[in-house]
């Protein structure tokens, strides 16, 4: 008997329940109206653009494929080109470049840390396929098809050369900005690649006013220095940097030898024509093989400084995170609690949330914050090593010829290379 | 093949390798939808009307508006979502308005009745008349994310710093959570 009355009683409960929470929002009761009104009903229009995500896949396939036939088959800059066009004004203008591969970086890591978080497989296609293409035809999704790199290129007008090492150094920028990223995703704080996107403004042609600032300096700085914000700071374009290093095959200046007539690294804009090295270049091989070990030895030496010092700055990157600000801003300023016109403050007190649990919960987000900055900065170590490491290796080169690493494939070396 | 080539090689399918791991391991995980795409709503049993949305969005003027539960209003003449406190006289007269920007439409209907309607050209989402009609009417004004006019962000800048968490993200199929249809959340009883 009891086993039918609980659940009976339970279930009244349950109904007693839904009802005074309905009766408490119905303070006054619906009027009974004696003319003939017609009571509107709210309106939710739909979302902008439904059902266009896969044709923006099959689209992002297309124009990478078109790049790839264009740089590497049919060595032809005018295809590259309107694709570029097509891809600024189609992914950039009409779709408001949202989301971008660049971005969806963030969206799959989010997708192993929070296990809440359902990653659409739109945003999955749109980090694979770019790096799947790289491995196989370089970087043809940063020739024409990304919005970014393509509203940067359309505005190339007077490029400078900027100094090898500093371009070495400007180089580590996008690995930090990866390594940031993902942290900060991870963490589940913020996306900050997707709020520092300097272009996404532009393409709008709404937003806030630093987002329209950053996009027109980029642009102005674009005119002289090619591409800035793909090569000093993109982070998937250092996701594509390694990647296409291994690439099946790639655009090549020359369609069958090199004349050494250096055309072509006049052409580039983005001084990724690697020279080739002359005789007395070439290191001794005995004095090399000690600097080789040195260098190698030095990679984990690197790795173990960069995550200390990456583990001393967690408390300064873990400020970003809403909770982790929150909670130190109540244990400082206790004061803070009669201020009327702080939001979060006054929020988290109505919420009736006892202040020990937002510090547990934030001191485990710090926690994160300290072992994700370990890694980001052993992995920033890595890298200067690694880099470090790449100088020594040598690799001979009898021609003038693309760098697999940094070369867009905008085919505009092809048209200056006379080789018939 | 010289050392190069097979080292490149090699490399390659590595790196495909483990792309094709981080897919499978999503994959297995289950945490990927098919049907695709996300939007950004607020749920109104827990927004709090700070007035972020109308400062927070990416846009000039916010995505975030106003919605009227029609079926939840009480047609009051003293709307406590249109008056401001203490209104000497309930006309519709801008100093008595509590819309900062004049969105909110009062229309007679019959006696006592009168029924309130949004511009949402002039709305700006800033939530004061939805704090006055949840305060002291029925709670039918709340504010809802306006799809035609979401960007739909990666991130939504308003969830970031939203202080009651009450924007998240929800399947396309159930864009909307318009008082009325959509109940709040009642934690069962044990």
């Amino acid at each position: 008997m009891i086993r039918i009355i609980k659940p009976l009683i339970l279930f009244l409960m349950f109904l007693a329940l839904f009802e005074s929470l309905q009766a408490q929002q119905q303070r006054f009761p619906k009027p009974e109206f004696k003319t003939e009104y017609q009571q509107p009903t709210p309106t939710a229009p739909e979302p902008r653009g439904l059902g266009m995500e896969f044709v923006d896949v099959g689209l992002l396939v297309l124009v990478m494929s078109l790049t790839a036939w264009f740089a590497i088959k049919k060595r032809s800059r005018n295809g590259i080109l309107i694709l570029t066009v097509f891809s600024a004004i189609y992914f950039g203008f009409h779709r408001n470049g949202c989301i971008c591969s660049v971005g969806s970086i963030q969206n799959v890591v989010l997708a192993f840390a929070d296990p809440t978080y359902t990653l659409s497989l739109y945003a999955l296609l749109f980090f694979l396929l770019p790096l799947l293409f790289s491995l196989f035809f370089g970087r043809v999704f940063c020739g024409a098809a990304c919005p970014l790199g393509a509203i940067q290129d359309l505005l190339i007008f007077k490029p400078i050369t900027i100094a090898p090492w500093l371009r070495k150094a400007l180089g580590v920028i996008p690995y930090l900005y990866l390594g940031l990223a993902v942290l900060y995703a991870a963490t589940g704080t913020e996306f900050i690649i997707c709020r520092y996107d300097p272009f996404i403004g532009i393409y709008r042609m709404n937003g806030p006013h630093l987002m329209i600032f950053l996009g027109i300096a980029f642009l102005l700085m674009g005119l002289f220095i090619a591409r800035p914000y793909c090569r000093f700071l993109c982070p998937y374009g250092a996701l594509l940097n390694i990647t296409s290093r291994f690439s099946w095959k790639h655009l090549s200046v020359y369609p069958t030898r090199c004349i050494e007539c250096k055309l072509c690294t006049t052409a580039c804009p983005f001084e990724a024509i690697d020279f080739p090295d002359s005789e007395n270049e070439r290191p001794d091989p005995r004095k090399g093989s000690r600097r080789f070990i040195l260098f190698f030895l030095l990679i984990p030496v690197m790795m173990l400084i960069g995550g200390w010092i990456g583990s001393k700055s967690h408390v300064f990157l873990s400020k970003a995170n809403q909770t982790v600000y929150l909670a130190e801003l109540l244990i400082s300023h206790p004061e803070l609690q009669n201020d009327p016109k702080n939001i979060d403050v006054q929020q988290f007190l109505a919420s009736g949330k006892s202040l020990e649990t937002l510090s547990k919960e934030a001191r485990e987000i710090r926690d994160k914050f300290y072992t994700g900055s370990w890694i980001l900065g052993a992995f920033l170590g890595l890298v200067i090593g690694f880099m470090a490491f790449n100088q020594l290796i040598y690799r001979r080169k009898n021609d003038y010829q693309a760098n697999r690493g940094t070369c867009y494939s905008c085919a505009r070396c092809l048209d200056y290379c006379p080789v018939e | 093949m010289n050392r190069k080539n097979f080292l490149t090689n090699t490399g390659r399918w590595v790196l495909l390798g483990g792309l094709m791991y981080l897919t499978g391991s999503i994959f297995f995980k289950r945490k990927v939808s098919a049907s695709g795409k996300y939007v950004w709503q607020i749920d109104p049993f827990k927004c709090t009307q700070c007035g972020r949305c109308a400062t927070s969005c990416v846009r000039d003027l916010s995505a975030v508006k106003c919605v009227h539960a029609y079926s939840l209003c009480g047609y009051c003449d003293l709307c406590g979502g249109y008056f401001k406190p203490n209104t000497l006289s309930l006309n519709t007269g801008a100093e008595n308005q509590l819309c900062p920007t004049g969105a909110l439409k009062r229309k007679y209907i019959e006696e006592p009745f009168f029924e309130y309607t949004i511009d949402e050209e002039l709305c700006n989402g800033c939530g004061k008349c939805v704090k006055g009609c949840t305060s002291f009417g029925n709670g039918s004004l709340h504010l809802q994310i306006r799809h035609n006019l979401c960007q739909n962000c990666n991130e939504c800048s308003i969830a970031r710093l939203c202080p009651s968490d009450a924007i998240t993200r929800v399947p396309v199929e159930t864009a909307y959570k318009i008082k009325g249809d959509f109940k709040p959340a009642i934690a069962k009883p044990q």
